[in-house]
């Protein structure tokens, strides 16, 4: 069942719109807000609520690569994996996260602390290498040791 | 946006200590003025005229006349209705960042811009649409669109004028193709970002079958500094002898000293943007080649630096202005790497909608890697080719694939010796020298 809030919260995306149909991408960025990901279970209220097939409402979320249909970790990582960041230590940057996490893009940590996925250039490219961790966007880490200091503020 | 005379009307204005302009700082600096010029004085085909004469071109890439696109999107007595304006704010290209720029530093700008388009097509709303991760626009547009409406630049009877324009903001959700114009109106109708067919064209028929005008973010930005200021003021604005009016904001990453952007005469030469600005290549580092404006313009050669940086010159050494933010190749640096980073996003980000697309883009990453790996054949040189011919041009609904094809053709082009040497020697010399 969709919560009170998320209800409030879709109705608030789908006013400057014609129908709520219209604004599924917006409705679904508010129940992956309140739950972190968006389940088959989720998928279908919401899209009773907005007079949609749950396969109809599937193919969009599923296009959308920030739509998570599995569950991620309390914090996701996206790293950048763009051009201007790969010539300046993307490389070694994914290499000494996948070893300190232990997991490789898809993965999460055992205890569910951190999902590591690629994403693509992320439009900082003059502090590369980057990467974003909840909406926070982290640039120059080069060396990768510098990203130990910023995983400690993410419990 | 001083009067006349400044050279940087996009970024002179900015504050030193990066937090976006409030609206009252952006009407010190001459903001909305231009607005009010454009609703109290001019008519719609005035506004339109007067782009027109600036010889102001697309931003986002292609280059196309901005008031050349405007003039096709029909008068109310031809089509009746709602009509929209969007901004496209999607920049997922990767290398490209000056969108964000000027998001982040001036939003009322970027609005103006949209107000003014808007009464030159005849529309009553609009959208921005950004890419979700840009939240540190989203805050400022949210807080600009808020301010703009109290102040009654937007919303009902703007200014007295009796004209109505409403905009709104749109974060996305990820994937490059929602910045293709029509993927980008498929996902604001709540659908898969998969592009329409051509024609008919968005002015005709975009968002929700209406007339729709999709400009980029600098693009619209441009506009209120013309009407302010005047065409002719806004070609003079560029580097003598360019065909491209104003100026454009320029950016250089990679291996360079100062990895930045600035605002620059347009038609500024490649060589001076990469060693005066950008400082030049940084220590032990030599350049190989760069991609001038994104990862979907083919490569240049040093050779190549001494062109203008603007539409039609770039196009004379076989590449392309893009969105003028440059991405260099250092000597440290295995070209097949690069290559292979850049087809991996392409392949990623297909739609899946075409054939040589879909089928074709894999099979490059696949070979590629091969030939990274040390279990290449030479003969897949060739194959890469033909394979960037079938990507091009003409055999696909969009421009991803033929943007994937640009660096991938120049690329093995360029690099073929590179390439030989990873088959020949059965892997990466630059992997070889760095391991232990
Ligand atoms: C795959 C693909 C992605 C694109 N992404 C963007 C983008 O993020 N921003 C943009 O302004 N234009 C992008 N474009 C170009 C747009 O389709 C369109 O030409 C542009 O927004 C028009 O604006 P302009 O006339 O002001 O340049 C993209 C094109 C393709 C084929
Ligand atoms: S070229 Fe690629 S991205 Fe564009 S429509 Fe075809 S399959 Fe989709
Ligand atoms: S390539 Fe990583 S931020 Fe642009």
């Amino acid at each position: 069942m969709l919560s009170e809030a998320e209800i409030r919260e879709i109705e608030g995306e789908a006013k400057p719109y014609a129908s709520r149909k219209v604004a599924c991408i917006g409705a679904l960025k508010v129940v992956q807000k309140h739950r972190g990901w968006v389940s088959d279970e989720a998928l279908r209220d919401l899209a009773d609520h907005l007079g949609m097939t749950p396969d109809e409402l599937d193919g969009v979320a599923t296009f959308y690569s920030l739509i998570y249909r599995r569950p991620v970790g309390r914090h996701v990582i996206l790293v950048c994996d763009g051009l201007s960041c790969y010539n300046v230590g993307y490389e070694d940057l994914l290499g000494y996260l996948s070893k300190r996490l232990g997991i490789g893009f898809g993965g999460t940590t055992a205890d569910g602390r951190f999902t590591l996925l690629p994403v693509a250039c992320i439009g900082v490219c003059e502090s590369a290498p980057a990467l974003i961790i909840d909406e926070d966007v982290h640039g120059r880490l080069e060396p990768p040791e510098k990203v130990e200091e910023i995983l400690k503020r993410y419990e | 946006m001083k009067n006349g005379g400044n050279e940087k009307p996009l970024t002179g204005d900015f504050r030193a200590d990066g937090m976006p302009l409030g609206i009252r700082e952006y009407e010190k600096a001459g903001g909305y003025l231009a607005l009010r010029r454009a609703m109290k004085e001019m008519s719609p085909s005035e506004v339109t005229e007067e782009v027109k004469a600036s010889r102001l071109r697309g931003r986002g890439g292609a280059g196309f006349p901005t008031g050349l696109k405007w003039s096709f999107v029909p008068t109310d007595r031809k089509n009746p209705g709602p009509k929209y304006i969007m901004a496209n704010a999607d920049e997922m290209e990767p290398g490209s960042f000056k969108d964000r720029i000027l998001m982040e530093h001036n939003p009322h700008m970027l609005i103006e811009g949209m107000l003014i388009a808007a009464h030159a097509i005849g529309a009553g709303h609009g959208f921005i649409f950004l890419r979700m991760e840009y939240w540190r626009s989203a805050r400022a547009i949210e807080r600009a669109l808020a301010e703009a409406r109290e102040k009654n630049y937007m919303g009902e009877n703007i200014l007295g004028t009796g004209f109505n324009v409403d905009l709104h903001l749109h974060t996305s959700a990820g994937r490059y193709m929602c910045g293709e114009e029509t993927g980008l109106l498929n996902a604001m109708e709540g659908k898969r970002a998969m592009p329409r067919a051509k024609p008919p064209y968005p002015q005709t028929s975009g968002f929700m079958g209406r007339p729709t005008v999709v400009n980029n973010v600098e693009t619209l930005c441009s506009v209120p500094q013309i009407i302010r200021n005047g065409a002719e003021w806004y070609r003079g604005l560029s580097v003598n002898g360019s065909q491209d009016g104003g100026t454009k904001i320029y950016g250089v990453s990679g291996k360079v000293k100062r990895p930045g952007a600035w605002e620059l005469p347009m038609g500024t030469m490649a060589r001076e943007i990469l060693e005066e600005h950008a400082g030049g290549m940084r220590e032990g580092h030599r350049l190989r080649a760069l991609i001038p404006g994104g990862a979907s313009t083919p490569f240049m050669l040093e050779e190549h630096l001494d062109v203008r940086m603007d539409f039609d010159s770039v196009q004379s050494v076989g590449s392309r202005m893009g969105t003028g933010t440059m991405i260099i190749l250092d000597d440290g640096t295995c070209p097949v790497g690069m290559l292979i980073s850049l087809q991996v996003f392409y392949a990623r980000e297909s739609c899946g909608w075409c054939t040589p697309c879909r089928e074709g883009l894999p099979w490059v990453v696949h070979a590629l890697k091969a030939i990274e790996a040390g279990e290449g054949r030479m003969e897949d040189i060739d194959l890469l080719l033909e394979q960037a011919r079938l990507l091009g041009p003409g055999n696909t609904f969009c421009g991803l694939a033929p943007g994937a094809a640009e660096p991938l053709g120049s690329g093995v082009r360029y690099f073929r010796d590179d390439l030989e040497r990873h088959i020949r020697e059965k892997g990466c010399p630059w992997k070889k020298t760095k391991s232990p």
